[in-house]
């Protein structure tokens, strides 16, 4: 069981403070990723649930009990850190099996659990290395399966892909979420990773300066963001906002429109532009259309083998069911 | 890595140095490995001759010489003993943030800067006096007998001294091996369910290794040589009771006037001290790497 409670947790390091009164549920077997730009309390919302830093105020509740005061050892969780913090001078195998040395269980279970992480994670020919003799992914791999062995009621893990290249990133995501559909064990996420965070979620939570300002599945925050932050956060490309008259034709005091929700024409439609950069991806095609008249660049996505260039006069037409509109305040008007 | 290129250039580079270096040793070296095959006494210039292993055996069959042996390795044990475990614990605490720690560290550092035998003579004089010594008044505000220190304990005496002196070299090496000791790995093992004598045995000490490899061979090197200490408090008494090896061939240097013997003496600490240095390799010298 993994369920997690915030109720007003609060966080102050000294006179600042980093989190005020948060309330958050997190349901047995959810995937809660948490995003939001650098320094908006990420990681020490994380590290507060961990117990490895105590709150200001507020309670924290795991599975009904109240847990604010319990050390990190007796919460039940596991951590992966972004450094992953594997212990240098153990094995491979000694690192996973050190929760398990620590909890006096015994050596066939050790053995028994040890096997199976390692063959889940692929990591069966590295047992008898050291951390410092295995590539990033290798680590990350071994910080999990530290995690794993113990069984924790939830996982936490705190950017554990930021320091793998592209590639890497790519497969370990796939690793993670098969590791959550096999498990079903609660698990918190943090990442500013929009892929990350809109693939693996089943559920995120989107911070901005210790506050929660949407909490949703993926594609709910993705097809009404509650304000303009989220709605800037939420999607790549970013989502266009488009202040001035275009929006006082919607009513509104700016309007969104997702790069992939515009269609480009070079006969006709309501905007007309000339396109700045193109990039070709090759299955998509990014426009970043100028001299519109409106208040900002406008970005389209259009598709990979589109024949306009750099130069190129065209005309946009924004699909009329998919305009987000926010009032003076930032504010969704529903 | 080096490349073989650099590698050769880097050798040439080093090769003024490792030369002057060499010479350095080698000569002095090879001068009293001469002069412990001499009878070569200073009271008597004019009569000196070759002695063959003469002044091996008389230093051999000398009473004082396993004595001394013992002592030099007894003080060499005792004082790594000391300031590795104290030292440890020094820089546990010191590492804490506590109030006015840019002083605490200053004062935990500074015996270092105490002369050995200045500070041999504070001990001597003003601690461990068997009248008018700390020790003395603590002992009779509690109504024991004063212990006479240098009397009844003078090995342990010194190695308490020399302690003393050498615990801030140890604390300063190891506190900052313990600063360098990452965070997160502090913070995994205690989510691991690692209590703090948990995390203590499997990270910290492991993480320290190197630096305690440091300290000990460090110190080894100077203990070896311990001398002013000795020379200001019993003299290397009472009988040989505090004598070491180096205090020994002073002995038949300066009180004797007996050079070839003070050679003869100083050529086998030289291989003594090689024998300590090849078990201290075998032993920790792993670590280094
Ligand atoms: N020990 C501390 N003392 C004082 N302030 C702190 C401490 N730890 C974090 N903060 C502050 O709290 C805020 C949130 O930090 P946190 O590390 O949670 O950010 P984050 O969202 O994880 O950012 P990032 O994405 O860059 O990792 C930051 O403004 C940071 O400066
Ligand atoms: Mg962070």
């Amino acid at each position: 069981m993994g369920r997690i409670t915030l109720e007003n947790v609060t966080k102050r390091f000294g006179d600042v403070e980093v989190i005020p009164p948060l309330n958050l549920d997190i349901e047995d077997g959810e995937f809660v990723v948490f995003v939001g730009p650098s320094g908006c309390g990420k990681s020490t919302l994380l590290r507060l649930i961990a117990g490895l830093e105590d709150t200001s105020g507020g309670q924290i509740l795991i599975d009904g009990n109240d847990a604010t005061d319990t050390p990190p050892a007796r919460r039940g969780l596991a951590m992966v850190f972004q450094s992953y913090a594997l212990y240098p001078h153990m094995s491979v195998r000694k690192n996973i099996a050190f929760p398990m040395r620590m909890a006096n269980v015994d050596q066939a279970e050790q053995d028994r659990r040890i096997a199976a992480a390692a063959a889940a994670l692929n990591l069966t020919d590295y047992l008898d290395r050291r951390p410092g003799q295995l590539s990033g992914g290798q680590r990350q791999r071994v910080a999990i399966g530290r995690a794993i062995v113990r069984e924790p009621a939830a996982f936490l893990f705190d950017e554990p892909l930021s320091n793998l290249d592209a590639a890497l990133r790519v497969g370990m995501r796939l690793e993670i979420s098969e590791l959550h559909q096999r498990l079903k064990t609660t698990m918190i996420y943090v990442t500013h990773d929009q892929v990350e965070a809109m693939t693996m979620a089943d559920k995120i939570v989107v911070l901005r300066a210790g506050h929660i300002e949407q909490v949703g599945s993926p594609m709910d925050l993705y097809r009404t963001p509650r304000n303009l932050f989220v709605a800037g956060f939420i999607g790549s490309p970013k989502m266009n906002l488009i202040t001035g008259p275009a929006a006082a034709d919607h009513d509104a005091t700016t309007i969104g429109v997702r790069p992939e929700h515009i269609k480009v024409s070079a006969t006709e439609g309501t905007w007309k532009g000339r396109i700045g950069v193109s990039e070709h991806l090759g299955s998509d095609t990014f426009f970043y259309i100028e001299d519109t008249g409106l208040s900002e660049t406008i970005t389209v996505r259009a598709g990979g083998e589109i024949d306009l260039h750099h130069g190129d006069t065209v005309w946009l037409t924004p699909d009329p069911t998919k305009i987000h509109r926010f009032d003076a305040q930032g504010d969704r008007i529903a | 890595m080096a490349t073989r290129q650099t590698a050769s250039l880097a050798r040439l580079m080093r090769a003024p140095a490792i030369i002057l270096l060499l010479i350095w040793m080698i000569v002095p070296l090879g001068m009293t490995l001469y002069y412990s095959f001499l009878n070569y006494n200073l009271l008597n210039p004019t009569g000196t001759s070759w002695a063959g292993w003469f002044n091996y055996q008389y230093f051999y069959s000398d009473p004082a010489f396993f004595d001394a042996i013992w002592n030099t390795l007894a003080l060499v044990l005792g004082v790594l003993t000391i300031t590795v475990v104290g030292g440890i614990a020094i820089a546990l605490l010191i590492d804490k943030p506590i109030f006015g720690q840019g002083i605490v560290r200053i004062l935990v550092i500074s015996p270092f800067f105490v002369m050995p035998p200045v500070a041999a003579l504070i001990w001597k004089n003003m601690i461990m006096h068997p009248s008018y010594g700390v020790f003395a008044d603590i002992a009779r505000f509690f109504g024991a007998q004063p212990v006479d220190w240098f009397a009844q304990f003078p090995l342990t005496s010194i190695i308490i001294i020399v302690a003393w002196q050498w615990l801030p070299f140890a604390t300063l090496i190891l506190l900052t091996a313990l600063q360098s000791l990452d965070g997160e790995q502090m913070e995994a093992a205690e989510m691991d369910g690692a209590g703090s004598l948990s995390r203590f045995i499997h990270l910290t000490l492991p993480h320290m290794a190197r630096a305690i490899t440091v300290v000990i061979l460090i110190q080894t090197i100077f203990l070896l040589g311990i001398y002013a200490e000795i020379l200001v408090t019993t003299n290397g008494g009472p009988g040989n009771a505090s004598t070491n090896l180096t205090y020994l061939i002073y002995r038949a240097a300066r009180l004797n006037f007996d050079i070839g013997g003070a050679a003869a003496g100083g050529i086998i600490a030289v291989i003594l001290a090689n024998i300590v240095a090849v078990f201290l390799m075998r032993a920790v010298g792993k670590n280094l790497d």
